[in-house]
């Protein structure tokens, strides 16, 4: 039922060998070398808290379908790259069972109450990490240090600041998948030669960034590679549900992303901004989408 | 007297102002972080709804149709005085958390409905069994939010710990997002339960 609502962009449409199942199960192998390179650096805990975010939103998404009489979906993945962002987004010294909550309601408030897949105004992963961050805020800003489990602040939070290579690779405290620029780099650029996301909404978020930054005094490439800039511009801000149908509209999506982290990172009381950036932005998604059509098939421009 | 029954019960689940009417959104998503502040707000405003039900019903046929609603909110505003003067003298804690809402019962939209839909075509009994209805079913659903926000959120009921040390809250239920959620996850069990009955 679910696989009929893929709804990519506008018309006209070409059949394609694609389903939601498909597409996802791409999403989690581009997100392998992200979640390799968190196990690396902080150990068997951060494969623990994947695990059970991965099992907390297959759980829940299963329970809460059989419950309201609905057909079961899990084997589309999409409860499993929820899950999986999820755990991406939290410290790695996090209690298991408070990932497990976050996972759960990112599912059961982020998705199955809007009525499942397809109809979440907001990205799912994010509205599990926003409760989470509002809820523990004090367990869920304990970032620790990479192999030595110390507890540090993060680039962006006023700790150290690490080398250009060491952000880069992401041997730096933060978020279990938001470290590593490159695995991130590797998993995005992926995505979007299959096809799978659009090159506008990573490159307007991330470019906006950038730019802002410089403008206003920043670092730019620090800021492109701190925080959860890239995990949120490749995996979070492209979700087909909660992004722009259209070409512009994507890059409108990509840029305001941009702006409102920018604004968040230089200016706001969080030392980052990129979840809130993204929720507001899905809030504008429906506004965008009715602003900005394309040319009907067929018809002239004026 | 079947009467009186009926109109009392209605306001306790059918058609209760919270999860039915869906009416005085303001104080019951912003008073109900624990569950006493849910209890005393609903009791605050079921004597004033009561009181003014009264009251007006028994003015209604001297009331002027067209400045009737100027007459409402007096009587409205010098019941809530009465009652924010008594809460400040007999409860002076619970009068210093719920502090600017007890004043603003006079605009709370559950009384004036109450006045202009109800008392002001009714009986005394009757406008007195549906304040009291009314007043009584506001008073449980804000315990009811109060309590399970109260629970989630700080470990506690009517502030006697639940749980061990080890219990850390959620604190997003006892902030606004959390009590919107609980808000709308209870109406819907609600309805849920409402159209069980009657399939």
């Amino acid at each position: 039922m679910e696989q009929s609502k893929l709804r990519m962009s506008s018309s006209p449409h070409q059949h394609a060998r694609e389903n939601t199942s498909r597409i996802m199960l791409e999403v989690l192998m581009a997100l392998v070398p992200a979640a390799t390179l968190a196990v690396f650096f902080f150990g068997l805990r951060a494969l623990g808290l994947m695990l059970v975010a991965v099992v907390a939103a297959v759980a829940t998404e299963a329970l809460l379908q059989k419950l309201s009489g609905r057909p079961v979906t899990i084997r589309d993945y999409s409860a499993a790259v929820t899950g999986l962002l999820v755990a991406f987004g939290v410290p790695a010294g996090l209690p298991l069972w408070i990932v497990a909550i976050g996972a759960a309601i990112a599912i059961a408030i982020g998705k199955q109450v809007f009525g499942g897949l397809g109809n979440n105004p907001f990205n799912p992963a994010l509205v599990g990490r926003a409760v989470l961050l509002a809820s523990w805020p004090a367990q869920m800003t304990t970032w620790v240090a990479p192999f030595t489990f110390l507890t540090s602040a993060t680039p962006l939070g006023g700790g150290a600041r690490p080398a250009y290579s060491t952000l880069f690779l992401g041997a730096v405290p933060g978020s279990l998948g938001e470290t590593s620029a490159l695995a991130l780099l590797v998993g995005g650029l992926y995505l979007i030669w299959r096809g799978i996301i659009d090159w506008r909404i990573p490159v307007g978020f991330v470019g906006t960034v950038a730019v802002f930054s410089a403008v206003f005094g920043g670092d730019p490439l620090f800021h492109v590679l701190a925080g959860s800039l890239l995990l949120g511009a490749f995996f979070m801000a492209t979700d087909p549900v909660t992004s722009p149908m259209t070409s512009w509209g994507r890059l409108i999506m990509g840029v305001g992303c941009g702006l409102i982290t920018a604004i968040i990172r230089l200016w706001g009381g969080y030392p980052e901004g990129v979840t809130y950036a993204i929720l507001i932005m899905n809030a504008f998604t429906p506004l965008i989408d009715r602003y900005v059509r394309p040319v009907r098939f067929g018809a002239a421009r004026k | 007297m079947v009467n009186f029954i009926k109109e009392f019960s209605k306001g306790l689940i059918k058609e209760n102002p919270t999860f039915g009417l869906l009416l005085g959104m303001c104080p019951t998503l912003a008073v109900t972080t624990a569950a006493v502040n849910g209890l005393g707000m609903g009791l605050a405003t079921a004597a004033v709804l009561t009181a003014s039900n009264l009251l007006i019903s028994i003015i209604r046929n001297v009331v002027p149709n067209k400045i009737r609603i100027p007459i409402y909110v007096v009587v409205i505003a010098t019941f809530v005085t009465i009652v924010d003067m008594v809460m400040e003298a007999f409860v002076p804690d619970l009068h210093q958390v719920l502090g600017l809402f007890i004043p603003l019962i006079v605009v709370n939209c559950i009384i004036l409905q109450r006045a202009e839909a109800f008392a002001s075509q009714n009986g005394i009994l009757d406008s007195i069994a549906d304040g009291l209805g009314m007043g009584l079913g506001f008073t449980g659903a804000l315990t009811l939010l109060g309590g399970i926000r109260e629970i989630l959120g700080a470990g506690s009921l009517f502030g006697i710990k639940l749980f061990g040390e080890g219990f850390q809250p959620m604190l997003i239920m006892i902030l606004t997002p959390g009590g919107l959620m609980t808000l709308g996850l209870l109406i819907a069990l609600l309805n849920y339960l409402r159209m069980r009955r009657t399939a």
